[in-house]
């Protein structure tokens, strides 16, 4: 049980010292609200139609919550060698790395309800299934966490660490079906969509916001949660390899 | 102390692709003891800290801890040992008292415990006044002063000290030596690195010298000084130059041993009286000044010269350059 302290006590402090700080929290709110602006002024469409921006928001709000504040916040302690401190507690590396991913988790969880806050003052949100919408909005988050994590594990600088996220960010915006669905894109680039996670949390969000999803919701959430068991081992083994070597 | 093994180390080897970092190494610390690990910038001090720590994995070789495998367990071996590392690592945006209570937590050491263990920490570190203050706004010596502290809140058998006096000013440096003898004396065994030869001879009991990842000399401190024993030295204050110096003298004088200790101060010995007026006529015909001669007790740093060749003026010159890049 005792390591159960030296888990909650990592993702506490990294919530205080790094989430939920002020920026951190204006980056949650601002970020969706232009978003959501943005586009339904480029579509000329109505307040109403803000239902089928939903997922699409929530996605962005989540996948830019997590990838580049995890990978930053874990390569600026490993600079300050304070991770050297985590890494001699006694706690198993995989606890220590559960602990380390909670906090932008939660962050990526809490980013995503902003919009839909900000959407139940605008429309009737009855109909959502919010059993599956949680579901798919924690999946997407972790997944999306432990990508961030893959990052950190493979840069050394700061800087690095945040190029190699919008590297990662940008395209899957594009790719993954947030905005357009993803049979308009040319046929040579759908492939492409189908090995990123955000995909399945996208169709996931469609399916539980608007019963839109094209991909059955059992595979969807299957096909999350193996990328989120894949993403964690790889980045563990390398934590392995690069960082107890 | 007693002779009870506590760290077993055998044929220890690290690489880092060509450089041998630690080349075959084997030593036993007993339960109780400060060892000192003596070397140079670049040794293998702070890789063998990180493999019997398990921060890193030996290529070969053993190390047992209080009879647990540190290959196979390294946890297990977390639990009984406390890390100070050569650069104070806690984090600078919470305050000493919180980042005490952190690492305490880590430990797995329940709130209550972990505060009253901070709080009596803080008072006994002279840091009560600076508890609440942010780490990131400490004095290099503070910060010392928390990281030893950090090291130690978990109460741990067995602590490891790398460099703990390196880069601070005089007083915190001696507050801290102090601490260190305080807390051998409750029973924690130390495993201090230093490249501060007399610090290692005032608190060690037994020292291992290490040069490019091999253990070239180990022994008790008494035994060690007994080398000493018929040595005459002589100390030199000049106003400059003092390596260049020692080369013109030893070239001049081949029966005398020189080495700097620093830039303005040299160190001649002997195994017979040392004359002075020779060597003073020679160092001012050079263009320098002697300040002040004077004849000194022979000390650790004079046996570590001997045995292992190395100038400590250059030792402790190089190690302060490399602090920010953190050591080998």
């Amino acid at each position: 049980m005792k390591v159960w302290i030296a888990f909650w006590n990592i993702l506490a402090k990294d919530m205080r010292t790094y989430y939920l700080k002020p920026p951190n929290i204006s980056w949650g709110l601002i970020f969706p609200l232009a978003w959501a602006g943005m586009f339904l002024i480029r579509s000329g469409a109505e307040v109403g139609s803000v239902r089928s921006l939903l997922p699409g928001v929530m996605a962005v709000s989540v996948i830019f919550g997590t990838t580049s504040l995890l990978a930053v916040t874990i390569t600026f302690e490993k600079r300050g060698r304070s991770f050297e401190r985590l890494l001699l507690a006694p706690i198993p590396i995989e606890l220590l790395m559960l602990a380390k991913t909670a906090g932008a988790i939660l962050f990526g969880v809490l980013n995503a309800f902003v919009p839909v806050l900000i959407a139940a003052f605008l429309v009737d949100l009855s109909e959502i299934s919010w059993g599956i919408l949680a579901l798919a909005v924690v999946l997407l988050a972790v997944s999306s966490t432990f990508l961030g994590l893959l990052i950190a594990v493979s840069v050394s600088e700061v800087f690095e660490a945040q190029a190699f996220s919008n590297f990662f960010r940008f395209p899957m915006l594009f790719l993954c079906g947030l905005f357009f669905p993803i049979q308009r894109l040319p046929i040579w680039l759908q492939p492409l969509s189908y090995i990123l996670p955000p995909t399945y949390g996208v169709d996931a969000l469609r399916s539980s916001i608007n019963r839109t999803g094209f991909i059955p919701l059992g595979s969807d959430i299957g096909i999350l949660a193996f990328f989120c068991g894949v993403l964690f081992a790889v980045s563990l083994r390398s934590i392995k390899r690069r960082w107890i070597a | 102390m007693t002779t009870e093994v506590i760290i077993e180390v055998r044929g220890l080897t690290k690489r880092f692709g060509k450089v041998e970092a630690v080349n075959g190494i084997d030593f036993d610390v007993y339960t109780g003891e400060l060892f000192g690990f003596l070397g140079p910038n670049g040794a293998g001090k702070t890789t063998t800290i990180n493999m019997l720590t398990g921060l890193a994995r030996p290529d070969t070789g053993s190390i047992r801890v209080a009879g647990i495998d540190c290959v196979k367990s390294p946890k297990a071996v977390q639990r009984l040992v406390g890390v100070v590392p050569d650069e104070s690592n806690l984090y600078p945006e919470l305050t000493g008292f919180e980042n005490l209570c952190f690492c305490g937590a880590l430990y797995g050491m329940s709130r209550r415990d972990r505060e009253t263990k901070a709080k009596e920490l803080l008072n006994k570190f002279g840091l009560n006044e600076a508890a609440n203050r942010k780490f990131a706004e400490y004095s290099k010596g503070m910060k010392r002063r928390v990281t030893i502290a950090a090291g130690i809140i978990h109460s741990p058998p067995i602590l490891f000290l790398d460099e703990p006096t390196t880069g601070i000013d005089v007083i915190s440096a001696r507050q801290i030596r102090s601490l260190i003898a305080s807390l051998n004396a409750s029973g924690t065994t130390i495993f201090l690195t230093t490249h501060y030869i007399e610090e290692a001879e005032h608190l060690c009991k037994r020292v291992a010298f290490i040069v490019k990842g091999r253990i070239v000399r180990m022994d008790t401190v008494e035994e060690l000084m007994r080398q000493t024993d018929g040595l005459f030295v002589v100390q030199f204050a000049v106003d400059k130059g003092a390596s260049g110096l020692c080369e013109a003298l030893r070239s001049e004088f081949r029966e005398i041993r020189c080495h700097a200790v620093s830039d303005s101060v040299l160190r001649i010995e002997d195994s017979n009286p040392v004359r002075i007026s020779p060597l003073v006529n020679f160092i001012e015909k050079l263009g320098a000044e002697v300040l002040e001669a004077r004849k000194i007790q022979p000390s650790l740093e004079d046996v570590f010269v001997g045995v292992t060749g190395i100038e400590t003026a250059e030792m402790k010159q190089e190690k302060e350059r490399a602090k920010s890049g953190g050591g080998v």
